[in-house]
């Protein structure tokens, strides 16, 4: 992640500025490839390596859910300019500040647990 | 090949890696999604006892956690062994965009107006962390997964509700860039 710099808030910045094809590469090579090999596991209904079949489970359908909480999600993304697995590559690189982030994200997660009842999903 | 390791790497190389840890997660019986890490761990500090919501068994959960002790590991040898001071290489354009917001041009990844511990210990600099971390990871527990689980996994399985949260990711994304960030920078 580091070495392509999708850690880096530049790199986000121009995504949302939509400058580069640098991320949009980076994202859609993962999904092509993800989508051909999540494809071939279901066509041979290939098992894990303890021998289970291999199960993809549908998310829950719904709208407000994923659109609200995605808003609030990429808000956040284009601020600081990580998303919660680089936060964490950022905190080995050395960028301690990522560290009041990653303390954010877990109050977040924390109030999202708490209000879970009260939000439309 | 410690000289080639150094350069900055295509973006192909990352998105062959990412599909890569999917498939690899999937053949062990898991799935690919780093948020849930953060739900583990709240939970791992005794949350369960006050919130149903993380009243789980975060232990079977470890493999996730060593997860995130893989990144930060990752990120430390990217930059104590594989790092060659590299200038992140954004385009001219976005130099510029960013430069009429105050932002300087890149002296390594990421800007010191943000990054830097001066910086954060402003309450500007504080808050920003602070708050945009907060929207991360109430966003994406709220939408039930972040950019691994939704815009990789998901998507890759073709699920509806995953392009409804990519696209959220997105709304969102461009307010902050667009019409907020000029008045927060």
């Amino acid at each position: 992640m580091s070495k392509s710099e999708a850690i880096s808030w530049y790199r986000i910045q121009e995504m949302f500025r939509f400058q580069a094809f640098h991320m949009y590469g980076i994202i859609g090579t993962a999904v092509v490839l993800g989508a051909i090999a999540t494809y071939l596991i279901k066509k041979f209904n290939m098992k894990d390596y303890q021998g289970n079949p291999i199960i993809f489970t549908p998310k829950e359908k719904s709208v407000p859910r994923y659109l609200i909480g995605g808003t609030i999600f990429g808000l956040g993304w284009a601020l600081t300019g990580a998303c919660p697995g680089p936060m964490f590559v950022n905190l080995g690189y050395g960028y301690w500040a990522i560290l009041v982030a990653i303390v954010g994200a877990l109050i977040g997660t924390y109030l999202y647990g708490v209000l879970r009842d009260k939000l439309p999903h | 090949m410690l000289e080639l390791l150094s350069q900055p790497w295509p973006w192909y190389t990352s998105g062959i890696l990412i599909a890569f840890v999917m498939v690899i997660l999937l053949f062990f019986g898991k799935s690919f999604g780093f948020s849930s890490n953060l739900r583990v761990i709240c939970a791992a500090c005794g949350a369960g006892k006050t919130t149903k919501f993380f009243d789980f068994d975060w232990r079977s959960q470890t493999w996730n956690l060593l997860f995130v002790v893989g990144a930060v590991l990752g990120g430390w040898i990217s930059s104590e062994f594989l790092s060659n001071g590299d200038v992140v290489q954004i385009s001219q354009e976005t130099i510029q965009d960013l430069k009429a917001l105050g932002m300087s041009a890149p002296d390594d990844l990421q800007p010191n107006e943000l990054f830097s511990l001066e910086a954060l210990f402003t309450v500007k600099g504080f808050l920003i962390m602070l708050i945009g971390g907060f929207m991360i990871g109430f966003g994406s527990r709220y939408a039930g997964g972040c950019t691994s689980g939704h815009a990789i996994s998901g998507l890759s399985n073709l699920q509806l509700p995953s392009l409804i949260a990519v696209i959220g990711f997105f709304i969102g994304g461009l307010i902050m860039t667009h019409l907020l960030l000029p008045f927060i920078l």
